[in-house]
């Protein structure tokens, strides 16, 4: 349905719109508004969002196939003809509530989170930039439209990485950022190009629409498919593009929780869930994705247990729990994946918030070995991370426990995977939810729990962190515990969240399991969950990881802390040859194109130098040359003249 | 009696000869000026004899020779008006005509 007005559906287009006005009276007269002000007028931007997600939310007839709003033409060349509009429907919306409602918490921390900063104007206005750009990308009717988003947010995580660029490392981080983004966005490009040559449209529901028509498994729809898994890949850091995100933690750290991990690295789920009727007629493609997402949630799972900082645990944390999104849409099982973004939204800017209270309370220190026992000090962040920490390892009635089991589910009954992989897939996992649960544990052991190994002046100055920090803590605490309610398996009662997806994705005929697999899937769900925080309580608490000392020997420790070598193999491939071949330019620009231009210079002048010895000022040479010049004249008229 | 145009013509070869080497060799800038003369009237004389000759031969443009003499006469004398100035001035500021001592050229 193409709606051209405002009505109570609609409304949610305006969503943007709040959020870039934001942004502009932050990021023109920001500078004259006082500190806490900058930060009201950003979370009030955000906020009406929020209201105007949920008012349409609630106006949305549930089983409606999704509405059009359309307000402009965008782009007209030849056959091509886009539009500037926004598709709301079942999927969008559920996008919408989460990064405006999630984003508004985020936006409340920072006012306490950034007192004192005075870069607050600008980081208001970013963070409002990125709020837009989100979700100009998920309510995008057409991928050109999407694609503005897509740079949008990734823009915007550039400035917030940076934020704090007087120091080179979080610079370095911010372009290293941006520059494997880009070669996400290529594929994006990419696989726009090579929709436009299948189905001569951009129009995202004309593409999803026509897929059905196009040959089952043929090379384009595969090509269009790994294509935008190369996109998804750059901006939900996958594997081989994950590179940016644990380097992305030298934002300040509400920006983490928002782009980082509740978000931003959700675009390219929501991306391949969106094109769903792609993958479902390309399985070789979508068993691509789902592999790449369950490896990438092994490797950065294992890669978690080495790390050090309290964010860079929690980024490697969000790597892994990407891959099992990115795992469950490429299982086709595209409400499990959205309903993990929904619960992960929520735990995890929970995670990183209650980090981020932490370093503010112990005024910027990081290193998780010079923590411990605060959650003593920090009730309520201690409390509210602890549930956080419940929930992401999956302990049953938690909100991750439901996700987790889903995407598991998912895996294991997927029509789009051979039927070896779909097992194996499974297997993988559900290893890698028992690795979670350990590094988890180890992470809030750490942090919170056993003895205090604070310095001595740090010691005195740790506090709880104010009301404007801890409230939104609270709130998402509350979040992380319920929101899994939402996708209950469908046998023990109604699954809101698939049923609410259902109109808009891709239908798949998943094979039924007997009720008594049904209820094994879960005990080893539970299982892993239990198992893995048993494995944490043993080596971090009881063995005070003594056992994991005992690795640091082997050669996995390195490999592990350096999140398995990839930034190496990276460094190796692609920066040395690049530098290299640019010093060879440089050499050649200086040595070759350089002297040679200031050679010809000098040659120039050493004509002119040569010319000069003929100018003496004696009136009888220049005779005597007038005369040689007219005998070689009449000479030469003589000689012709006899040719003549 | 019917002198042949070669003869005119020789003599006006060798004036313009001992102009030209005048114009080089010399330094005072008098002579140069007499020499530059010398040139012009050779070239004249070279001019007549054709013109003449062109005429001994019922040739329908006779006397446009003639005019482009005058016309080179009046020019010479323009010139030597003008020369003459300008010596005269550099005389009064020099107090030497030698054209070797006006260089002012340095590289």
């Amino acid at each position: 349905m193409i709606e051209t007005g405002l009505n109570s559906i609609t409304v949610v287009a305006l969503a943007p719109l709040v959020a870039l006005v934001g942004a502009v009276v932050n990021g023109l007269i920001g500078r004259g508004i006082r500190e806490p002000v900058t930060g009201i007028i950003a979370s009030v931007a955000t906020g009406a969002g929020f209201v105007l997600s949920l008012w349409a939310f609630f106006a949305y007839p549930a089983d409606a196939e999704g509405y059009r709003y359309v307000f402009a033409e965008f782009l007209r060349a030849g056959t091509l003809s886009v539009d500037l509009g926004f598709a709301i429907d079942q999927l969008s919306l559920v996008m919408c509530m989460v990064i405006t409602g999630v984003g508004f918490l985020i936006h409340v921390y920072s006012i306490g989170y950034m007192k004192g900063d005075s870069g607050h104007a600008r980081y208001f206005a970013q963070l409002n930039l990125f709020v837009a750009a989100m979700l100009v990308l998920v309510l995008a009717d057409s991928f050109p439209l999407m694609f503005v988003g897509w740079e949008g947010v990734g823009v915007c995580s550039f400035l917030l990485i940076g934020f704090w660029y007087q120091q080179r490392d979080n610079a370095d981080a911010a372009r290293k950022a941006f520059i494997v983004n880009r070669i996400g966005d290529v594929g994006f490009l990419l696989a726009m190009f090579l929709t436009f040559q299948v189905f001569g449209s951009l129009d995202i529901n004309t593409v999803t629409q026509a897929a059905p028509g196009v040959a089952f498994g043929s090379a384009a729809l595969v090509g269009i498919g790994l294509l935008f898994l190369l996109a998804a890949a750059g901006k939900s850091a996958q594997i081989p593009l994950q590179l940016w995100l644990p380097d992305a933690m030298a934002g300040p750290t509400p920006v983490s929780a928002l782009i980082h991990a509740a978000t931003m690295v959700t675009a390219g789920v929501y991306l391949i869930a969106r094109t769903g009727p792609l993958f479902a007629q390309a399985p070789a493609a979508a068993a691509t994705v789902a592999w790449i997402g369950v490896l990438t949630a092994l490797i950065a799972a294992i890669a978690a247990f080495a790390q050090t900082d309290i964010k860079r645990i929690l980024a490697y944390s969000t790597i892994s729990q990407v891959g099992f999104m990115i795992a469950a849409v490429g299982a086709g099982a595209y409400w499990a994946g959205i309903f993990h973004v929904v619960t992960h939204a929520f735990f995890k800017a929970l995670l990183f918030l209650g980090a981020g209270s932490v370093i503010h309370a112990m005024g910027g220190e990081q290193d998780v070995r010079r923590m411990g026992g605060l959650g003593k000090r920090m009730r309520v962040t201690g409390t509210t991370s602890l549930i956080a920490t419940l929930a992401i390892a999956g302990v049953p009635l938690l909100s991750g426990f439901f996700s987790k089991d889903a995407i598991l589910h998912g895996t294991l009954t997927s029509p789009l995977l051979a039927d070896a992989a779909g097992p194996l897939l499974f297997a993988l996992l559900l290893m890698t939810a028992v690795l979670t649960a350990a590094y988890m544990f180890r992470w809030y052991y750490l942090v919170f729990a056993g003895e205090e190994r604070l310095t001595p002046e740090v010691q005195e100055k740790v506090h709880e962190s104010p009301a404007v920090m801890t409230v939104p803590l609270v709130i998402l605490a509350i979040g992380s515990v319920l929101a899994g309610y939402l996708g209950i398996q469908a046998f023990l009662g109604r699954n809101l969240i698939a049923e609410w997806l259902a109109p808009v994705t891709a239908a798949l005929d998943f094979e039924h399991l007997s009720l008594g697999a049904e209820w094994a899937l879960i005990v080893a769900s539970a299982l892993a969950a239990f198992g893995g925080l048993a494995i944490g309580y043993w080596v971090y608490a009881v063995g005070k990881g003594r056992v994991a000392k005992r690795l640091d020997d082997t050669p996995i420790a390195p490999l592990a802390r350096s999140g398995m070598g990839f930034d190496a193999v990276a460094q190796a491939v692609f920066v040395r040859p690049g530098e290299s071949v640019a010093q060879g330019l440089s050499v050649f620009d200086r040595d070759v194109v350089d002297q040679g231009l200031v050679a010809a210079g000098g040659a120039v002048g050493l004509l002119g130098r040569l010319a000069t010895l003929w100018q003496t000022g004696y009136v009888r040479l220049y005779a005597l040359s007038m005369l040689a010049g007219a005998v070689v004249v009449a000479a030469i008229a003589l000689f012709a003249g006899a040719l003549r | 009696m019917n002198v042949p145009s070669e003869y005119f013509v020789a003599l006006s070869a060798v004036l313009f000869g001992l102009g030209a080497v005048g114009v080089v060799l010399r330094r005072s800038a008098i002579l140069v000026f007499l020499s530059i003369e010398l040139m012009l009237n050779a070239a004249n004389l070279a001019i007549i004899a054709y013109a003449r000759q062109w005429s001994a031969t019922g040739g329908a443009h006779a006397l446009e020779g003639q005019g482009a003499v005058f016309i080179v006469l009046a020019v010479a004398a323009a010139e030597v008006a003008v020369g003459l100035g300008i010596l005269v001035a550099i005389f009064r500021n020099r107090v030497t005509t030698d054209v070797d001592q006006l260089s002012e050229v340095r590289a």
